[in-house]
């Protein structure tokens, strides 16, 4: 479980986040939805350590950790970027690879055979040799998703999932995270569009503007 | 135009051009990593590094070569930095072309999305590790014809050696040519500078289709 107490963050006099608690339970996915511009992004950039909270306490499992700090030793969040941020250099097996061999010192042979594994999970079978431009935009995010499962996260973070598809695709997205959540992937969606975020969320958290955060059980 | 005179002279340009080419590889192999570490200086978020470098840069920038190659070789003895000759110009030439290789790079190092940076920060690769494994790559790919085009200038550049007495190729012939009062040297040698740069030419374009698998 991740539990986020009292968060702030302002950028210069402008407050965008005042004192907001985040609770997110084991194999169970939050959607923090809410207007363009009310914060939801900064409050996904401050979990991920993307962004520096001014104030506020992060636990994991009861026990306290820094988002920020680059040099733990457990991968806590995972994040699946809304443009993707695939690495356009790398085919799609070294894109995923890359992170378990450099930071988890995983040998090669051990990261290729965990990377197939995703693969085969994500639908991507035989796609590992292909580069980021050669795949579609529903496969570029599931690439992305198995780079990010492959540091082997607690939590997965997602940035407007939706966004950068096919509208039609949106239903597929739906799928592959109710996948995921079924493997027992605890997720964290950030997405301004509310039916999806009802048909994916066990719990959703409004921030709808600043001092007025919800965070209603479904 | 005889063949006789031709073979009589040869030797003494390609002895010529063996110099232009020794510091035509020196040169690349101090300047290249020498404009990646300037490059990432000039894009770090300190300050006073930063003034530095813009300054190292305007500097090399800002007088011409041969001016460098003269204050290098006599200037610095008048401080205490003797060089042989060609130490001389070998580290004028490093210095001059790693300060229009760290611009050519700072341009490719700010073309990279900053997605790819958070991206790697969020799988945890440390500092070197994403300008090793994600960003170099991209940039090399993203440079290349520019960096093309400084290789090809070295060629000729390394000409404004004379100055400080070095026997390069373009010497060479001078040397003959005013010896036997004839322009067959000088176009001897303008045949050699072309075929030098078209093995560059070749070699550039051979790197650039490796760069080609991705977009």
């Amino acid at each position: 479980m991740l539990e986020i107490k009292n968060l702030k963050k302002s950028f210069g006099s402008r407050v965008i986040l005042d004192n907001v608690n985040v609770t997110i339970k084991d194999q169970e996915v939050l959607s923090i939805v809410g207007p363009s511009g009310a914060g939801k992004t900064t409050l996904l950039r401050c979990i991920t350590g993307l962004e520096q909270a001014d104030s506020g306490e992060f636990t994991i499992d009861g026990k306290s950790f820094d988002p920020n700090a680059t040099d733990t030793s457990e991968s806590v969040i995972g994040v699946v970027f809304q443009d993707f941020n695939l690495f356009p250099h790398l085919s799609v097996m070294d894109n995923i690879i890359l992170a378990p061999t450099m930071v988890l010192k995983q040998s090669k042979q051990v990261a290729t055979a965990d990377a197939k594994k995703l693969l085969d999970q994500l639908g991507l079978i035989g796609k590992g040799d292909l580069y980021p431009y050669q795949l579609s935009g529903g496969q570029k995010q599931r690439v992305a998703i198995a780079r990010a499962l492959a540091m082997k996260p607690k939590i997965l973070c997602y940035d407007e999932p939706t966004s950068a598809l096919d509208p039609n695709l949106r239903k597929e997205v739906e799928r592959l995270i109710s996948g995921l959540k079924q493997d027992g992937m605890t997720q964290l969606v950030v997405t301004h569009d509310m039916d999806f975020a009802r048909n994916i969320a066990d719990d959703i958290l409004e921030v709808s503007s600043l001092d007025k955060l919800n965070q209603t059980a479904d | 135009m005889s063949i006789s005179y031709i073979s009589e002279i040869l030797p003494s340009l390609f002895q010529g051009a063996g110099l232009t080419l020794q510091l035509f590889f020196w040169t690349l192999i101090g300047s290249l990593p020498l404009g990646i570490v300037v490059s990432l200086g000039l894009t770090s978020k300190i300050k006073p590094l930063r003034w530095l470098l813009d300054l190292y840069v305007w500097l090399m920038r800002g007088t011409p070569l041969l001016l460098q190659l003269i204050f290098v070789f006599y200037g610095l003895p008048l401080v205490g930095i003797v060089f042989q000759r060609y130490d001389a110009a070998i580290f004028a030439f490093i210095l001059n072309y790693g300060a229009y290789f760290a611009e050519i790079f700072r341009g490719g190092l700010q073309s990279i999305d900053n997605g790819q940076y958070e991206s790697a920060q969020v799988l945890r690769l440390s500092y070197w590790q994403t300008i090793r494994k994600i960003v170099i790559p991209q940039v090399v790919k993203i440079v290349l014809p520019s960096v093309g085009n400084e290789v090809i200038n070295l060629v000729k550049d390394s000409s404004l050696v004379y100055v400080i007495g070095l026997g390069d190729l373009l010497r060479a012939g001078n040397v003959a040519t005013s010896r036997d009062v004839t322009l067959v040297p000088y176009i001897l040698v303008g045949a050699i500078y072309l075929l030098l740069v078209g093995v560059c030419t070749y070699v550039l374009h051979k790197v650039e289709q490796r760069y080609s698998y991705y977009q």
